[in-house]
């Protein structure tokens, strides 16, 4: 039986969105289309925009569906940035790095979380666009948006917030931030990939990426993936942050466990998201933990792998200041009660695999 | 039992794979990326892993086993590229499949293996480990064309007493080739790599050149009384024994070789081939796979990759760490290139040729 600890990646499809994928698999409409069948299925798209909305803090008309998180937080960034010179946190995701090449980057303190002083500091000048992560992919901190939006609004700078992570495992409302643009992804929330959305605060407009026919009020073209969307409406919905109390009690427990045999937790004292944790066991390479761990049946990753599945060094442990790398344990929705008992046992025959070999053992 | 499997992405170490699992062991794949194949080829839009390492996936998910991409770029670019380089930049001739054996594959591997719990690490090199009264010794493969065992003179005792090579025993190529085809293997038909696989076009001084740019730099062709006959364009285009590319026009002399390379002063020296041979040579950096010899010991050695062992007789110079060999027959000694030491099939052990020869230079040496 292995165990999956690499929510973070993707999420284990829910149930909801499931059913809601299957569902409109069989419509045979195109949402575009003016006849009955063409309204059926304008009717589900409509259905999980408002769902995104409501559970996102966005009017629904402020809703752009997409491809997935890459291309939200790629639409947002190339249309917002128009005029604006760019700063982005050093530990965001290549996602969004890559949309915004000539960025400024922020740094941030040992602990993961957003450095404001050198945001404050750095917002003084032409007008900026600013891009933030709610949370870290690799090691779940969250930063302090409430008071990072409060500096880009005195200083009128806009503000993406790339929210992949912290959608659906914690609450995130692009009205309550006070952010302009918001980034998720469906398969982060237990939604199908294929499927992200851009939420955009009331009367901002967006150019699109891919104009194409019109679709999404002009603001991305081609005919929307309805099975993904509905999906992903449907993983919105049920998507429950109250569950996070679950997630927080079994990933405490798997931490105490690795911090008593020598293990160390990045950015431990940071507000952090309730299923991930990176733990650094010094002197062992993450590429090594992983393959371990992966034989041992449990699944958890590594800093960021590429398309190739190489493991590259972690420019968010290197961000904050840690030279080794770590392993990223995410926990997903459908978590087992036992995930901590069964991740030591593997972790803990690991670690003293690995102390008696760095002693001077064999084997 | 478990076993790491070092797989390229071709048929070879696709065929040790293979062969394991039908075997019943659990084996465990593990792919090399050393260098950004795209950046290398310079084709834009080339992924950084190139198709071999898509090729030892696929044969990997086709046997049903685990498989890993193990990023080694940074190693491999000091352990191997550089030193590559550097040995140019010395004047001497670098043998690069030694060095990655050497650090990146066993040595490395071999942790890793050892790491993960295995209890041997298998690869597709041809050669033979046989179980031996003092423990694991290296002989030469059953096929002498596709013999490695040259290459693997660097392995240490404890390295090959972990090691396997289920391909030693191979008569010849095509026999794997049709255990590749019996075992459904997509990569049954795929040619066999070649050349220096970080240099894919084959032009290595212009990777030379731009690692070390004093490789690129122009000087003298002498003789071996220091008289110059001509100009070069960089000692990083000359290996010694090369007979071409010297641009010394035809004449109607005798046919001259490069004898040394003096890095120092940028001098390419050459002479007629019969100058070039000699009987004695030092190699560093040894590595025996048996206990030294105590007393001069005739043996076989190799001084290149592509050559038959010959008659030598070898020496153990404890205290300076060094082998001393003394051909039978002369033959041209290239520092830099591995003289590896054998009786009959089996490998002694082995190591880096020193440049003794420098001062032959003539004139001012």
């Amino acid at each position: 039986m292995t165990l999956y600890l690499d929510a973070n990646a993707t999420e284990p499809l829910r149930p909801e969105a499931r059913a809601a994928v299957l569902a409109a698999l069989d419509l045979a409409g195109n949402p575009s289309s003016v006849h009955a069948a063409g309204r059926a299925a304008r009717r589900v798209l409509e259905a999980a925009r408002d769902q995104v909305a409501a559970r996102f803090g966005a009017g629904a008309g402020e809703v752009v569906f997409t491809s997935g998180g890459t291309e939200a937080n790629a639409l947002a960034i190339r249309a917002l940035a128009a005029g604006r010179r760019v700063l982005a946190g050093a530990t965001e995701h290549p996602a969004v790095l890559a949309a915004a090449p000539g960025a400024t980057l922020l740094p941030v303190l040992s602990d993961g979380t957003l450095d404001l002083d050198a945001l404050e500091a750095m917002l003084a000048g032409p007008p900026a666009l600013v891009c933030l992560m709610a949370a870290n992919n690799e090691t779940g901190v969250i930063h302090p948006l409430a008071e990072a939006a409060a500096l880009c609004r005195a200083q009128g700078a806009l503000l993406h917030v790339d929210a992949v992570q912290a959608a659906g495992r914690g609450a995130v409302s692009l009205a309550a931030l006070g952010a302009d643009s918001l980034a998720i992804s469906g398969h982060k929330l237990g939604g199908p990939k294929g499927a992200g959305a851009v939420l955009l605060r009331p009367g901002l407009e967006l150019a699109p990426l891919i104009a194409g026919g019109g679709q999404e009020r002009g603001r991305r073209g081609g005919t929307e993936a309805l099975p993904a969307i509905a999906g992903l409406g449907a993983a919105a919905a049920a998507a429950d942050p109250a569950q996070a109390a679950r997630l927080a009690a079994l990933r405490d427990a798997i931490e105490a466990g690795c911090l008593a045999q020598g293990a160390r937790v990045a950015g431990q004292a940071a507000p952090r998201l309730p299923n991930t944790s990176n733990l650094i066991l010094p002197g062992a390479a993450a590429e090594t933990q992983v393959i371990a761990l992966d034989l041992a049946g449990v699944q958890v990753s590594a800093g960021a792998a590429c398309s190739s599945g190489k493991v590259g060094r972690s420019h968010v442990l290197a961000a904050m200041g840690q030279a080794e790398g770590g392993i990223r344990v995410s926990l997903p929705w459908n978590a087992p009660d036992d995930a901590p008992e069964r991740f030591l046992a593997a972790w803990s025959a690991m670690q003293n695999r690995l102390s008696r070999r760095a002693a001077g053992g064999a084997n | 039992m478990r076993i790491l499997v070092a797989m390229s992405g071709g048929v070879d170490s696709s065929v040790v794979a293979a062969l394991l699992v039908e075997q019943g062991h659990e084996v465990v794949g593990a792919t090399l990326q050393l260098y950004d194949h795209g950046a290398a080829t310079q084709k834009k839009g080339a992924c950084c892993a190139g198709q071999d390492i898509h090729d030892a996936r696929r044969v990997a998910e086709g046997l049903g086993i685990p498989h890993y991409v193990l990023d080694r770029e940074s190693r491999f670019r000091a352990a191997v590229i550089d030193d590559f380089a550097a040995t140019y930049a010395r004047g001497e001739t670098p043998i690069p499949c030694i060095r990655c054996n050497q650090t990146v594959k066993f040595q490395d591997l071999v942790e890793l293996a050892r790491d993960l719990g295995c209890e041997a690490l298998a690869t597709g090199h041809y050669a033979r480990r046989v179980e031996g009264a003092e423990g694991a010794e290296l002989h030469r493969a059953a096929d002498p064309v596709r013999d490695q065992s040259y290459f693997l003179f660097a392995t240490t005792r404890d390295q090959l007493d972990f090691c396997r090579f289920p391909l030693g025993d191979m008569p010849d190529k095509a026999v794997v080739r049709a255990v590749a085809e019996r075992l459904g293997l997509a990569v049954a038909a795929k040619p066999d790599s070649q050349d220096i696989c970080f240099v894919p076009e084959g032009s290595y001084d212009r990777l030379v050149a731009r690692l070390r740019p004093e490789t690129a730099e122009p000087g003298e062709i002498v003789d071996l009384s220091g008289q110059v006959l001509g100009q070069h364009q960089g000692i990083g285009r000359y290996t010694v024994g090369q007979g071409r590319g010297l641009g010394l026009g035809g004449g109607a002399g005798e046919r001259l070789f490069v004898s040394a390379i003096d890095s120092t002063r940028r001098r390419i020296v050459v002479a007629p081939r019969a100058a070039l041979a000699q009987t004695e040579a030092v190699a560093g950096e040894v590595n025996w796979l048996v206990d030294p010899p105590v007393s001069p010991r005739p043996v076989q050695v190799k001084l290149r990759g592509r050559e038959a062992p010959r008659g030598a007789r070898v020496a153990w110079d404890a205290a300076a760490q060094v082998m001393r060999v003394t051909l039978d027959e002369p033959n041209i000694v290239a520092a830099g290139q591995a003289c590896v030491v054998y009786d009959g099939d089996q490998v002694l052990g082995g190591g880096f040729l020193r440049a003794v020869n420098i001062d032959r230079s003539g004139a001012a040496a």
